[in-house]
Formats: structure tokens, sequence, C-alpha cells
């Protein structure tokens, strides 16, 4: 019986060492780049069929649904940016954007609030909130978070800033005006709306923390998560994608704290995206893995 | 612009992808016929009472409110076509169709209706003449091609008409929302101003001059986009006649 490799080994001729390997996909990309140097292995999609899914870097050839002869088909992605880069744009912007409204820059209010500070304490309070946000944020990207796929496309960092930037600039805008209303139950508001902030900020480092736990570093295997012996992360009971959660949280008490509709407005609109995300994390987690929870729901316990 | 799935000009070719139409079913399709039909019924009730109304008056000043409840009532009956999109009897997307009506459905309600000054304006009938004529000629070519009986005149008038129906509505909504504006800002009406306690502001009159600048890069768009259609739905009669 005919045996077919899928694997092919260029040693050196005098010192018989190992000098490449051919028998992953991602030696195919590497073959592309050097043929084609405007195509880097970032933008290169490689499939077995012109619809079908792309296959990945470490995908074996030998494990391929081929014959003796195998075909593939390629397709551009366009220009590519980090991960990294663009959630560190898309989380700068609204850090500065919205310190540039609580300073009051000139040209937002009128003349005469230029760098005036505000007088009530919950606008203070709510541009360290906010701040605090972003910075962990930045921070988690650059040494928490493990990404599974190192790019995407390019035009996504214009929409993604697009939608940070100008809902940053359209709450920061009212929170931080001179007619600026503070809650109408005044402290006991305030002091409930911190706690809820303060207590999903936390509880979403957790998630980040455990989520980054279950992958070694440079892996890509996935596994499902599970509560920790951080009494945060026990939500993965009833919940798969429990940072979301308690980032729906967080903006809840941020909402309550500024009472601003068009924080509100914020609030819902991740919702509903990260709704999306968690639907489909959580049918992926299911089509991987027999053995997964039934108890847990995307984002919201029991509910959603 | 949209064309259900059944008698659309797309030159058959046999495909090797295995795409299955999947077009509406018999009951989706009786709906849609009536739905149609009654749109058809409904625009063309409006094109009579424009008529009759100008004969009765010997002027075009003022027909808008000869035809007001049965405008209001046909074009805000088009948002079903959202549904149609959503569920999916009709095979286009959800947010072109969605944008469309409601750009009409806003005009209709938030403009015209709103601000009572501008009903007399001629703008309006500018703008209500050109709707009037495209919906019955779009109506009645969605009617025909479900029932897989559309005229050739039908679907040629769907795809010229518009060359000058589309920058007349235009002309006409653009005009209309600018007679509104000092009306808007004299009465502040939509608008919310600060202070308040949900920390919230709206200016409606700026408002409305965004929505005017938002012509600008929005209908070169969609009006080649129908030209292009054009060429692709009627090209073939130009290459007989070249052959000829």
């Amino acid at each position: 019986m005919p045996v077919v490799f899928f694997e092919v080994e260029i040693l050196d001729a005098k010192t018989k060492d190992k000098l490449c390997f051919l028998d992953k996909v991602g030696n195919i990309f590497t073959f592309i780049f050097t043929l084609y140097p405007q195509w880097y292995p970032a933008r290169q999609s490689i499939r077995l069929d012109p619809k079908g899914k792309s296959l990945k870097d470490e995908d074996v050839l030998q494990h391929l649904p081929v014959g003796t002869t195998a075909t593939f088909y390629f397709r551009d992605l366009g220009a590519q940016i980090s991960w990294v880069t663009v959630f560190l744009t898309e989380y700068a912007g609204p850090l500065l954007i919205y310190l540039m409204f609580y300073f009051r820059v000139p040209f937002i209010y009128a003349p005469k609030y230029d760098f005036t500070t505000s007088k009530h304490w919950v606008v203070h309070l709510a541009c360290m909130c906010h701040s605090f946000h972003y910075v962990k944020r930045l921070l988690e990207t650059l040494f928490v978070h493990r990404f599974s796929h190192g790019t995407m496309p390019l035009r996504n960092i214009f929409k993604n800033c697009t939608y940070y930037w100008g809902f940053a600039a359209w709450m920061a805008y009212y929170i931080n005006h001179p007619l600026y209303t503070p809650p109408i139950y005044g402290e006991q508001q305030i002091r409930l709306a911190l706690i809820v902030f303060l207590f999903c900020q936390i509880g979403n480092f957790s998630i980040h923390i455990a989520l980054r736990n279950l992958r070694p570093p440079g892996s890509k295997t996935r596994k499902i998560p599970y509560p920790t012996k951080n009494p945060f992360t026990w939500i993965f009971l009833l919940v798969s994608c429990p940072n979301y959660t308690y980032e729906l949280g967080s903006w809840l008490g941020f909402t309550l704290m500024t009472q601003c509709l068009p924080v509100a407005a914020f609030t819902l609109v991740g919702f509903i995206q990260m709704t999306v995300w968690a639907k489909g994390k959580h049918r992926s987690y299911l089509k991987e893995f027999r053995d997964y929870p039934t108890l847990r729901s995307p984002i919201l316990p029991f509910i959603l | 612009m949209s064309a259900p799935a059944m008698g659309t000009s797309k030159t058959a070719h046999s495909d090797s992808s295995n795409k299955k139409k999947k077009g509406p079913g018999t009951l989706a399709t009786a709906y849609l016929v009536i739905y149609n039909v009654v749109m058809t019924a409904g625009w063309l009730v409006i094109a009579v009472g424009l008529v009759r109304a100008y004969l009765a008056r010997g002027s075009y000043h003022g027909l808008y409110y000869s035809i007001e409840k049965p405008l209001k009532f046909f074009q805000t009956g088009a948002l079903l076509e959202i549904l149609h999109c959503a569920v999916g009897i009709v095979p286009s997307s959800v947010v072109l169709t969605g944008f469309q009506v409601m750009s009409r459905v806003f005009l209709t309600w938030a403009v015209t209706h709103s601000v009572r000054e501008v009903q007399s304006e001629d703008s309006v009938l500018l703008f209500v003449v050109a709707w009037t004529v495209t919906e019955i000629i779009r109506y009645s070519f969605y009617t025909f091609s479900l029932l897989n009986h559309l005229p050739y005149l039908i679907k040629w008038a769907r795809y010229t008409f518009f060359i000058v129906l589309y920058p007349m509505g235009v002309a006409g909504e653009l005009l209309t929302i600018y007679a509104a504006l000092p009306y808007v800002q004299k009465t502040g009406l939509y608008s919310i101003t600060l202070p308040n306690k949900y920390n919230f502001s709206f200016d409606y009159h700026t408002f409305l001059i965004l929505v005017m600048v938002s012509y600008i890069p929005l209908f070169p768009q969609l009006y080649f986009h129908m030209m292009r259609q054009r060429k692709k739905v009627l090209g073939h009669v130009e290459e007989y006649s070249k052959v000829e």
C-alpha cells in the first residue's frame, strides 16, 4: 500500500543538521511570503475549499484530508493590524479625551469656564473611575491578555476607535458640563454606584487573570474555565463569559453614579455587543466540549 | 430599492456553486402579493387625489392637505418592509431597507407633519409627486415579479424614471427641511436643553442641518448604485440594438 508523506526535511549536506522542516501549514505561509513579499503571513488565508474555513498556522499537513496531491486556495485578508495595537489605541483615546473635558480645555464649553473645575465632587469621582477603568484596560492589554489571533483587519481600528472615542467624548461632555446635575438621591446613590463599580472592576480583573492562567504562555490551547479560589470567579458556575457580566455591572455602576443618559446609552450598546459575543463564545464552548457545564448561561445567570 | 428573489433580472448562468435560492414560500408569496397590491393601490389613491385637487383648485399650492392622510398611512405602512427583510421573506438587507424607509417616515412625520408652516410649501409637492410616481412603479414591479409576469414596460420604468425622480425627490426633501429650520429654532421643537436630571441635551435644529449634510455623501452613492443596476438589468437591450 503506497504510503504518503507530507513532510519535507531539508538537511545540510555536510553536517546533516536540520535546516528546515515542511510539515505544518505555517511553513506554507512562510513559503508564499518569500515568493510574494507583499503578503506577510498574517494577511494570508489558506483553505482547502475556496469558501471553506481558513487553515491554522499549526495545522499539520499530514493530518489534512487530502489525497496524493493537495490543492490549497489562497485569499488575501487585506492589511492587518495587531490586536495589541488596536486595543492600546482604542483605550488610550477615551482616557485622554475624557480628561480633556474634565479639565475643560478651551473650545468645548463657554470661554468663561475654560480650565475651571466642577463644583460637584461626584464629577471628580467619575473622572477617577473612568480613568481607572481605561488604565486598567491598557495594563491588561500589555500584561494580562493572551490573544489567540495576532491580528485583525486594518479597517477595524477606524471602526473601533470611532465607537470608543465618540462615546467617551459624548459622555464626558455632559458629566463635566458646567450645567451638570448630580444624582437625585445624592450621596446614597453615589456610594452604592461606587461599590457596584469597584466590585465589578475587581471581578472583571479576576476573570481576566483566571482566563490567562488557563493558557500557558505561547500556547493556543482552549480549556473550559472553572471557578478558582478567588470568590470573584465563582460566577463561572453560572455564566460562560463573566468578564462581560462584570463589565456590564461596571458600566451600570457608572451610569448610576453619573445619572447621565449618554452613559446609559453607552452601557446599553455595550451590553448588546457583549451579549452577541458571549452567545458566540458559549456556542463554541458547547461545540468543542462534550462535558460543558449545563447550568451556565452566556452572560446573565439563567436569563441570557 | 429592493427586488424580491423571484423575477429578478439576474442573468441565469448555470451555477456550479450549489446556491439554493431560498425564496419565500407560497403563503409568504401570497401575503407579499397582497401587500404590494395594496401599496400600489394606496399610492394610486394619492396620485388621483393630487390630480383631482389640482383640477379643482386650479393651482399647485397647498395640495399636501388633500392627500395628507393617505400619504401618512401608506408611507408609514412601508415600515412593514423592514419586517419582511428581518423575517427573510424578502432577500434585502434589513439595514439598507430600514434606512430608506426610516428616512421617508422621518420626512413625513418629523418634518412635514411636525412643522405646520412648511406644509404649504411647494417643495412638499415636489417630493410627494416624486415619491408617488416612484412607489406606484416600484410596488407594481414587485407585484408582477412575484407573479412571474413582469411586463418589460414596468421593469424599464422602474430602472429609468428614477433618473429624474430621485433628484426631484431629494430636492423637495432638502428644500422642505431647509424651510423648517427657522421654525424649529424659534420654537425649540423636539429639543432638550441643560440643565436637566438626565444630563442630556438635543438640538433638533442642529440635527436637521446634519441630516441635510448627510445627503451629500449618501445621495450620490444611492443614485449611482441605481445607475449600475440599470445597466445590469436593462443592459442587454442595448447589446441587441448594437448587433442590428
